[in-house]
């Protein structure tokens, strides 16, 4: 690890202004500390948020705002949460494990890096780690990278199952940094990578995650459910958050899909949301809005399975909330 | 009886080798090899030599003293050939662990690399036949004719299984601390599966005699083999200590036990089997193909227990090895028998579909009455009442044998089974008792690596000694101890416990004060039969049909071992083997990165053992088995046959439930679903 | 940097590099090794200690950044000579072979029946759930075990937990 300097931020805007090129912002820790002990990140100046007062979770009218620094086991066990946004709750409680859920932060997990294993390996070329260098993931262990939106730079996914959950409520990301404060929508937070990979999202320099404002919760059911080959304390294979309201009349009123582990941002599926929506809550139009939302997907020869994956994954979890 | 040493576990008081507190201690940081295959050019150290802190800096610009004759794999900055990506070409040592880790990492090391290759496949041309394979057997066997066998079964299967490499990833990573004295006498303290042997290798390493150097493991995080040879760390810690004139630790991170620890070999088998109307088998022929380093030959001995599982007139069996840019294999626990079964059991599933017979039946009907290669008569066998008993418990007669129709909801359910065996042998030990302050003392140079040796021998001792276990007191884990083999190859137990019964029996027939034995004479004696533990293992699965998930809610084993020395450990033994088979079945796997050498996914995120919820129910009982002729205690060894047949049953399993037959390990959502 | 932590009710001060994790500090420089490096990535459980009460993956906090807490690593969870109840259920369940993730186990196990809330398998998530094996298996597999001690440390848990 090299060496750094490290200071506690007293607020928001005091941790904003210590900010220069080379700080990182320190949350829960859970993936940044892992990062630096790879030597995948070298922040010269650590400033330490973790602490701030950002650790509330309070309702904003029928609107709920999470503090940047409420740590994923609190998120998942607020009554609030687990009530009307169950679909947040399952996806938290279905990340990592219950010491890293205690010290990981919404922001922090928010801002998980890749776990592409070349990514992850200083000794071996990434281009999101040093733009440029090549991906060899594309010929090499892609497994379980990217099958949507992903370019010829890189092929890595975003790891979190919580951002899959925010991007299927639209939550919306609120952001301080040395250009003041805005809000930034999700799923518009992250970014695919194109010839950029070294950006995940969109923030500038110094911004500063503060909130995450949930609006209020789609009508219908809603879900998340996670695949993985350990039944446990693994990452996705493939994720989705899905919320389902059907009219009497049997039309679908409401839709929301997000996939998780198939892209370099938690998924959207609009293209299968827009067909879904005036529709019929059919397996049959499940299936063809499926395959419609995963016709854009340009597999790999190792993680082509994520299509079937991804398909059954669509199917069987609308079924579910179909009443 | 409880382990004797169970509160020091759980209050946090048991030392392991990286936790003895040692005055000045400096720490060690390895820089490893960027290429797979080539030669250092130049190793540029100044700046690291700058940075704060640091002691020394080791590598083959100035190549410390080793003896000629040293393991390559240990034979550290002797040479400027790489033989793998990840080996130890460099070290750091500073003052603290925060420090020695980045000066290694600002130690860069200047190649001329060569092409690499480092890709077991089956038809690679370099392929040969070893002389021997691990530990000592013939690599080739051939009994009738197996064609002649094959064209006249009724039934015959002819299929080709592989398993991936996989990492033994016991929970303490490879730690080492070294002490130098002025008179130039080394005492390590080690995580060693073995203080006598890993004192010898070290002691040869450097060109010591043996009683310069002393070894102290009392406890031991794991080792499932990893730690059953003398590793680089061991000696880097010693050079280190030379080097910087002070006691020196290091501890491997878990990354760095993917690159230089050893791991069982990926390996592609392919098996003939034939049989008649009736099931009995006609032929067998089970070749296995594996990959060793350039640096040394490693030769798994994979098809070893189809000699010893079936009577058939006619068996082939045969190993070839290919000589890759890569690591050296080594044990993993079960060498052999683990892989080796997976393959012979998955297939004898596979024969019993193509037979329309029940997969215990065919089994049973192909018991052998002695060793099916050479004839040996067994010692014991009982591996039909393993299988009957194994039947009886896991409601196997309501089984359903068609494939694929049993389901609920989503989730697709099959039953799978599969035998088990490991060879019982032991080897010469040396264990010393006496009285000291009215109680016994055992001392015995054994290593407890979680296996309970410490607790067994109390046992052991106290029966000999005919006095309650709370009288006896084990000392072990140091090579100033009488001699004693390694914890492995299921042989502990049954090697030192000889040696302390017949030293507690040497106590009682002379003076009551002390008695000494030596077990070589005894053990070379030993009448030639075939001993072997035998067992079945039963799986339910469950496999969905929507992501190709399994889950496996019960696993049943049942084991004819001998006599069971402690009911309690011998069940965290087999469950914990067969927990381990969980993984290899269904998510276990290391892989290897062609493009630049070395291994991929090396951490525990990535390589995926086993977690608490995959592990519903295990369960493992043993039958009475009596058996004179194996040693005082009358026991096998069980430390490796819970892993063997695991994968196998959980594979018969899924095919049952699913009516598809993955020959591939590990079984993940990835192969299952691209089965539906 | 100078920081003051109470380690096990014992108030410490020391001035560390601020690269060191928790879990070096406890180990290299306080001498208390039942925490243990088993990933040092948070990836296997076996250095969880309590901080400020919750459990957590000591190798991914920086001594730095838990400057004036309270941290109860396995060495402060038994009362003098009494062990604490899990301690002793761990033992009379053979709940560990190698013992070398049990320090962690322990710790994850004294703060995990403490906390509240639904985990990954709890059905209904408006309610908390009784503490049946399956909640016992999810909530307990930060922590793995190699040995394959799982159906044990189950065992032990669901007798201690009160």
């Amino acid at each position: 690890m090299k060496r750094f300097e490290y200071a506690r931020a007293g607020s928001p805007s005091d941790a904003v202004r210590r900010f220069r090129p080379g700080t990182m912002y320190l949350g829960g820790g859970t993936n940044l500390v892992d990062l630096m002990r790879l030597g995948v990140a070298e922040p010269d100046l650590l400033v330490d948020v973790s602490r701030l007062p950002l650790d509330v979770i309070e309702p904003v009218g029928d609107r709920l705002r999470v503090g940047a620094a409420v740590r994923n086991t609190d998120l998942a066990a607020d009554p609030l949460v687990r009530t009307r946004y169950a679909m947040l709750a399952r996806a938290v409680l279905d990340g990592a494990s219950g010491q890293v859920r205690n010290m990981a932060t919404v922001a922090g997990n928010l801002l998980q890096r890749t776990r592409c294993a070349y990514f992850q390996d200083v000794s071996r070329p990434c281009n999101k780690r040093r733009p440029g260098s090549g991906c060899p993931a594309i010929e090499g262990d892609h497994g379980n990278l990217a099958v949507l939106g992903a370019s010829d730079a890189c092929v890595a996914t975003h790891p979190s199952d919580m951002a899959v959950a925010l991007a299927a409520l639209d939550a919306e990301v609120h952001v301080t940094g040395p250009g003041g404060d805005r809000i930034i929508p999700m799923p518009g937070l992250h970014r695919l990578p194109g010839d950029e990979p070294e950006r995940d999202t969109v923030l500038e320099p110094g911004d500063l995650i503060t909130a995450v404002e949930l609006p209020a919760p789609p009508p219908g059911a809603s879900t998340y459910r996670k695949v993985r080959e350990r039944a446990s304390f693994a990452f996705a294979l493939v994720s989705i958050a899905a919320s389902l309201d059907v009219g009497s009349d049997g039309v679908v009123s409401g839709c929301r899909i997000a996939l998780g582990s198939v892209a370099h941002v938690p998924w959207r599926a609009e293209r299968a949301e827009r067909l879904l929506i005036g529709g019929p809550a059919t397996g049959a139009a499940f299936l063809e809005a499926a395959e419609a939302e995963l016709d854009q997907a340009r597999p790999l020869p190792r993680n082509a399975y994520k299509l079937p994956l991804a398909r059954n994954l669509i199917v069987a979890t609308l079924e579910e909330l179909a009443p | 009886m409880n382990r004797v040493e169970g509160r020091v576990k759980v209050t946090g008081l048991a030392t392991y080798a990286a936790e003895y507190p040692v005055e000045a201690v400096a720490y060690a940081y390895p820089v490893q090899s960027l290429v797979a295959k080539g030669r250092i050019v130049r190793v540029h150290d100044a700046e690291a030599r700058e940075m704060p802190g640091v002691l020394a800096v080791l590598s083959c610009e100035d190549p410390p003293r080793l003896a000629e004759d040293a393991d390559a794999e240990l034979a550290l900055f002797q040479s400027r050939d790489v033989a793998y990506r990840g080996q130890i070409v460099a070290a750091v040592v500073a003052g603290t662990y925060e420090n020695a880790r980045a000066a290694a990492a600002a130690v860069r090391v200047e190649y001329d690399p060569d092409d690499h290759d480092v890709a077991l496949r089956s038809d690679h041309p370099g392929f040969y036949r070893p002389d021997v394979v691990n530990p000592d057997y013939p690599s080739d066997t051939v009994k009738g004719d197996v064609e002649a066998g094959l064209a006249g079964a009724a039934a015959s299967v002819d299929v080709t299984y592989s398993t991936p490499v996989l990492h033994n990833n016991p929970m303490e990573p490879h730690a080492a601390v070294a002490v130098w004295d002025p008179e130039g006498r080394l005492l390590v303290y080690d995580s060693t599966q073995g203080a006598s042997p890993d004192r010898d290798t070290i002691a040869q390493t450097f060109g010591l005699p043996r009683e310069d150097v002393r070894v102290v493991s009392r406890h031991v995080g794991g080792g499932f083999g990893a730690k059953g040879s003398t590793r680089p760390h061991a000696v880097l810690a010693a050079l280190a200590a030379r080097a910087a004139g002070r006691p020196v630790k290091i501890a491997l991170t878990r990354q760095q036990m993917f690159d230089v620890t050893g791991y069982r070999t990926p390996t592609i088998q392919r098996l003939r089997l034939g049989a008649d109307a009736g099931g009995r088998l006609t032929a067998v022929e089970h070749v296995a193909y594996e990959q060793s380093s350039t640096l040394v030959e490693f030769a798994e001995q994979t098809a070893t227990p189809a000699r010893v599982m079936y009577a058939t007139p006619a068996l082939r069996t045969a190993h070839r090895l290919v000589r890759l840019d890569v690591a050296t294999p080594s044990w993993m626990r079960a060498p052999g028998e683990c892989p080796g079964m997976y393959a012979l059991e998955s297939a004898m599933d596979e024969l019993a579909c193509a037979l329309g017979m029940d997969p215990v039946e065919l089994r049973v009907v192909n018991d052998a009455d002695a060793e099916p290669e050479g004839g040996l008569p067994f010692s014991s066998r009982n591996l039909v009442m393993c299988l009957r008993e194994g039947a009886r418990r896991f409601g196997w007669r309501h089984r359903d044998p068609e494939p694929g129709v049993r389901r609920e909801g989503e989730w697709l359910v099959g039953t799978g089974v599969a035998a088990s065996t490991y060879p019982a042998r032991r080897r010469p030990a040396r264990a010393f008792a006496f009285v000291r302050d009215g109680d016994y003392v055992v001392q015995v140079a054994a290593a407890d690596i979680g296996t309970g040796a410490r607790t067994a021998l109390v046992r052991i001792a106290a029966d000999a000694l005919g006095v309650p276990p709370d009288q006896v007191h084990v000392e072990l884990g140091d090579s100033d101890l009488p001699e004693a083999p390694v914890a492995g190859g299921s042989m502990g137990t049954a090697s030192w416990g000889s040696a302390v019964v017949r030293a507690c029996e040497e106590l009682k027939r002379g003076d009551g004060k002390e008695g000494r034995a030596d077990t070589t004479d005894e053990v070379g004696n030993d009448a030639r039969l075939a001993r072997h533990a035998f067992g079945a293992q039963f799986a339910e699965v469950r496999v969905s049909s929507v992501t190709g998930e399994v889950r496996v809610p019960r696993l049943l084993g049942v084991f004819a071992a001998g006599r069971i020395v402690d009911p309690q450990l011998a069940r965290s033994q087999f469950i914990g083997g067969m927990t381990m088979g969980l993984g290899m079945a269904l998510m276990e796997e290391t892989l290897t990165d062609e493009e630049f050498g070395g291994f991929l996914r090396r951490d525990l995120a990535q390589y995926h053992v086993p977690a608490c919820a995959d592990v519903p129910h295990v369960e493992a009982v043993w039958l009475d088995e009596q058996d004179g002729e194996l040693n005082p205690m009358g026991s096998k060894g069980i430390g490796e046959i819970g892993i063997v047949g695991t994968a196998a049953a959980i594979g018969n399993a899924v095919h049952h439930a699913t009516g598809h037959r993955v020959r591939d390990l590990p079984l993940t959502p990835v192969k299952i679903l691209s089965r539906f | 940097m100078d920081i003051t932590l109470k380690v096990n009710g014992t108030p410490h001060a020391v001035d560390v590099d601020p690269r060191m994790s928790l879990l070096d500090l406890l180990r290299e420089r306080l001498g208390l090794i039942g925490a243990k490096k088993g990933c040092d990535h948070g990836q296997c459980g076996a250095c969880t200690v309590l901080i400020d009460g919750r459990r957590a993956n000591a190798c991914l906090a920086l001594a730095v950044a838990v400057d004036g807490s309270e941290v109860t690593t396995v060495e402060g969870l038994a009362k003098g000579d009494d062990l604490h109840p899990l301690q002793a259920a761990f033992i009379e369940h053979d709940a560990f072979q190698c013992g070398y993730c049990t320090p962690g186990q322990l710790c994850s196990a004294v703060a995990m029946l403490g906390e509240p809330g639904p985990s990954a398998v709890t059905d209904d998530l408006a309610l908390d759930p009784e503490l049946t094996p399956e909640e016992i298996r999810e909530r307990m597999s930060g922590n793995l075990c190699r040995c394959g001690a799982y159906v044990n440390i189950v065992k032990a848990i669901a007798e201690a937990a009160p």
